[in-house]
């Protein structure tokens, strides 16, 4: 491994393999990026030799699956620029950050109270919120998407109240590829009296990210699309934001003594990690962020919008081709959303994966998008460290044999 | 094979695509996996389906599969329809279809037994 690209691709094992008879062009890393060698081993190695319950164990195993676990609370730490440990609350991915996120600040909500959301959104991102806002009463309301697929900052500025509680908006948009203005979204939303949470499932894994410095109350992203194993996800959270919240889920492990009829809550972070955690997802992440950092994060960024670059431009170049999203890769995310005149997404992805292209079809998670695009679905291409321009070339290739395949 | 000659010229000139003026029965779902609306209206008659429509914005499975279905109910009893199964429409098809794809298959089956239980749409 030295660089992103052809080099660090002999880390990835199942990218060796022949998919319908075709060499894998893996194009689905939004979903779910693949995982390099160093991370298999990481949790391989933690399984063979250090399995135990973390934090009350006093056998060696116990002890060392403790230190491993914690250890990756500090990698992650610093991989995102946290100011301390205790910001960084283990989940089990993005939708179960933002649930407990929706859980906690729901039960102070109440009548009058509104949330922000935007037409853009990942239903992770959306649907946790409707059930804040119907269980308390609130209101839930969403910024529009204008132009090429950007946020409506005008509408943004009408729609923020005194009576928002919570901004709640992607980093980057798991369709569009946006990379929505979050600098000016935290200040603003601050401002206000709100607290702001990110969606990050889709700028972890691609952006370099310092959160102190930018400043959200909440940033919720997933090991499994950023080289780590499934099952593992991360809430940060401001510690201020922190300390004024009540638990989401109750359980072992988050409380420090427990009578029948109450309970003393645990310090952070462990205050919002019930029950057995996710250890070896832990561990895995850790070696993800690991090798992220040797790759350096500013040349992954890099990296993929070269891939974005070419990706636009040689699907531009095809007739009967839409694309949905910004065309400047300068502005966008490591993902290019289209369709292709006359044949619906799912049946391009298939004839695609005959091909050993694997690329995600459908909504997206994201039907309120679709509806506010007024399509059913689209294809989407998306991009990770280990992607090659040569792979966007038979993308393009056989997105040009589309339209008359059926 | 996914995409067998039966569903691409299905997908290309259907038979049963349209719409009827004040059927007797109708119906129409959403596919889960991505979204795809479909439609079935119908005509009965004697306790037969004398005629069938499909529509909507759907993938060449789905549609092929709302077309042959249509197919093979029109003149039969409505009885019937409830003893088909996705194997029946697979083989009209002459298909193998993923897992991943089979509600694309059996979506059409679906909704056309709601449209005949007098099922209700969900907004």
């Amino acid at each position: 491994m030295s660089a992103p690209g052809e080099s660090c691709r002999p880390d990835f094992p199942i990218l060796s393999r022949l998919v319908n008879g075709a060499p894998l062009v893996y194009l689905d890393s939004a979903a779910s990026s693949q995982r390099p060698r160093q991370v298999i081993e990481a949790v391989s190695r933690y399984y063979e030799r250090s399995h135990g319950n973390v934090h009350r164990s006093i056998h060696t195993l116990g002890e060392e699956a403790t230190e491993l676990y914690e250890g990756a609370r500090d990698a992650v730490r610093a991989f995102v620029g946290a100011a301390s440990r205790e910001e960084i609350v283990f989940t089990r991915g993005t939708t179960e950050a933002i649930n407990l996120v929706a859980q906690a600040v729901g039960r102070t909500l109440g009548p009058g109270d509104e949330i922000l959301v935007s037409e853009m959104e990942h239903h992770s991102n959306l649907i946790p919120w409707q059930m804040a806002c119907r269980d308390r009463g609130a209101s839930l309301k969403a910024v529009p998407v204008v132009g090429e697929g950007f946020l409506d900052m005008e509408a943004f500025s009408r729609l923020l109240s005194p009576r928002t509680r919570v901004v709640a908006l992607a980093h980057v948009s798991n369709v569009l590829g946006t990379i929505n203005p979050v600098a000016e979204i935290i200040r603003r939303g601050r401002e206000a009296g709100a607290l702001v949470l990110l969606d990050g499932a889709q700028g972890a894994p691609h952006l370099p990210l310092d959160l102190a410095s930018m400043g959200p109350d909440f940033y919720a992203f997933s090991g499994h699309k950023m080289l780590g194993p499934t099952g593992i996800g991360v809430l940060y959270a401001r510690r201020e934001t922190l300390e004024r919240l009540e638990p989401a889920w109750g359980g072992g492990e988050m409380i420090k003594e427990v009578w029948i009829d109450h309970a003393q809550w645990n310090d952070l972070p462990w205050r919002f990690e019930p029950g057995t955690p996710p250890i070896a997802g832990a561990v895995g992440l850790h070696a993800a962020v690991e090798y992220l950092d040797k790759l350096g994060m500013a040349r992954v960024a890099a990296h993929e919008r070269d891939l974005t670059a070419r990706c636009l431009d040689a699907l531009m170049r095809i007739p009967g081709v839409t694309i949905y999203g910004p065309r400047n890769a300068e502005i966008k995310g490591a993902v290019v959303a289209f369709n292709v005149e006359g044949i619906h997404p799912h049946d391009g992805a298939a004839i695609l994966d005959e091909r050993g292209i694997a690329v995600r079809a459908g909504h997206h998670c994201a039907q309120p998008l679709m509806k506010r695009l007024g399509i059913v679905g689209t294809l989407r291409a998306s991009f990770s460290v280990y992607n090659t321009p040569a792979e966007i070339e038979r993308l393009a290739e056989s997105v040009g044999d589309l339209r008359g395949a059926l | 094979m996914v995409y067998s000659s039966v569903i691409r010229e299905r997908f290309r000139a259907p038979r049963y695509r349209g719409s009827l003026p004040e059927p007797d029965a109708s119906f129409e779902d959403v596919n889960p996996l991505c979204g795809d609306r479909i439609r079935i209206e119908c005509r009965i008659a004697g306790g037969m389906v004398t005629d069938a429509r499909h529509r909507g914005d759907s993938c060449a499975i789905c549609a092929a599969s709302a077309d042959v279905l249509l197919e093979s109910v029109i003149g039969q009893s409505v009885d019937s329809v409830s003893t088909l199964t996705a194997a029946d429409l697979l083989e009209r098809l002459q298909a193998d279809v993923r897992a991943s794809r089979m509600k694309c298959v059996t979506l059409p089956l679906t909704v056309l037994q709601g449209a005949l239980e007098g099922r209700e749409v969900a907004r």
